[in-house]
């Protein structure tokens, strides 16, 4: 019931944003995402973006997961 | 799938797992709160890639499995209702109450509507003017900003015959009950993505400074659990519990401020009764009077129609407190399976005892 998946954002008008997932469109609620904007990732759930992914921070999370796998292969 | 792909990735997740066995030292019990991590956890074999030391318990995160059953009763009976449609999310259907299920009162002839989003039930009200449309408000945080941004179009576009039965919870006061009670002793929590995105990681603040028990905010793809795990462990070995994101793309530590006040403008803090926990202070929402006109309990007032019965031999309650494993349920795979359910653990896309039965393999089903 909590799962929500990451669509993204092909065009908006007012609260609402057409959005995409492996092909499949979608109409969304974006209300309660007001940065989001054309070309965002948000995290859709029962019908309603909940927030738009940060992309800086999953390049991030990948880069330190990365390193550790790095070190660990060393070891 | 972008965001989901790359956090499947075989290697990434071999190094988490070598990290988090060369950081473990000592026996240590997590629990993850979220019914959506624990099918996870057994989907992708989380629980075979960390040391048999690291033990894992699922927890309430389930709003179909912590409904009370009085409160599905009262579900089934307003479905009895002249007129009434009732709407709600597929997993509600077959959960057994104390004698149907919403499944078997449709069956019986009740207008009862699987729904994907609050704003499909809005449409249904719209659709069936006259008939009372009374949508089955289940969920956590994660879901309850939208069941409030219904009743906000309701009001705002005068439709008349939508109605809401509040069976909001939340996530900290349960979590504090959970620590209060005797018996299960928690090093560490799995806490819950998408309720996080919503409340933010303050609201755990109190778990790690009062409780000492370390909590990271977890995705669900498996890299982010195992990365969550790795946290844990490593909270837990320096004694230093404290509240990580380890969810960084999706949770920042503020939450989502416009979502709150979409939930907080509808809705106020009130007493909640769960499944196998009973009533917890202040751990669900009410719809505010200012709204009431959207309220099933204040527009349909049903009493119990028979006396209260659970599910004999039913451990549910158990499971949900992370006190007993799926399996340690005599039910479990014999009278109760997916097929055939006793409680709403095996019936719930997010249930304990529904991912066991999927996921887990018979010989190894006593060890996870």
């Amino acid at each position: 019931m909590c799962l929500a998946v990451p669509v993204k954002i092909i065009s908006m008008d007012g609260d609402c944003a057409e959005t995409e997932i492996a092909g499949v469109r979608r109409r969304v609620n974006i209300a309660m995402t007001p940065e989001a904007r054309v070309g965002d990732y948000v995290l859709l759930h029962t019908g309603f973006a909940i927030a738009v992914i940060d992309e800086a921070e999953a390049e991030e999370t990948l880069g330190i997961l990365q390193e550790i796998a790095s070190l660990s292969e060393v070891h | 799938m972008k965001f989901i792909d790359e956090y499947r990735d075989s290697r990434l997740a071999r190094g988490l797992a070598n990290r988090i066995a060369q950081r473990s030292t000592r026996k240590i019990t997590l629990m993850e709160f979220c019914g959506g991590h624990t099918h996870a956890i057994l989907k992708h074999g989380i629980r075979q890639m960390v040391p048999e030391a690291v033990e894992m318990r699922s927890g309430p995160g389930c709003p179909v499995c912590v409904t009370a059953t009085a409160d599905l009763d009262k579900a089934i009976a307003l479905s009895r209702l002249p007129d009434v449609i009732i709407a709600t999310f597929g997993d509600m259907m077959r959960v057994p109450g104390s004698y149907s299920s919403l499944q078997q009162s449709k069956a019986a002839g009740a207008d009862i509507r699987v729904v994907y989003s609050t704003m499909d039930a809005l449409e249904l009200a719209k659709a069936n003017y006259g008939r009372p449309v009374i949508f089955v408000g289940i969920g956590f945080e994660t879901t309850a900003p939208t069941i409030a941004a219904a009743i906000l179009a309701a009001r705002r576009e005068g439709i008349k015959n939508f109605y809401v039965l509040s069976l909001g919870k939340l996530t900290p006061p349960v979590m504090k009950a959970l620590l209060d009670a005797d018996g299960l002793r928690l090093d560490g929590i799995v806490c819950p993505g998408h309720v996080s995105v919503i409340i933010g990681s303050r609201p755990y603040e109190f778990i790690a400074r009062d409780y000492r028990v370390a909590c990271v905010i977890s995705g669900f793809e498996p890299l982010d659990i195992l990365l969550s795990i790795d946290k844990l462990v490593e909270q837990i070995e320096h004694d230093r519990p404290a509240v990580e994101i380890a969810y960084a793309r999706g949770v920042k530590p503020a939450g989502n401020e416009k979502a709150r006040e979409i939930m907080e403008n509808v809705f106020e803090v009130a007493d909640a009764r769960w499944r196998g926990i009973g009533t917890i202070p202040a751990s669900g929402l009410k719809i505010r009077t200012e709204y009431e006109r959207f309220d099933a309990d204040k527009a349909f007032p049903v009493g119990p129609e028979q006396p209260l019965r659970e599910p004999e031999g039913c451990r549910c309650g158990d499971v949900i407190r992370g006190s007993a494993k799926p399996v340690e349920c005599n039910l479990f795979g014999k009278a109760c399976t997916p097929e055939t359910p006793v409680g709403p653990c095996m019936v719930s896309g997010e249930g304990a005892c529904a991912a066991y039965h999927q996921y887990g393999l018979p010989e190894n089903l006593q060890t996870l």
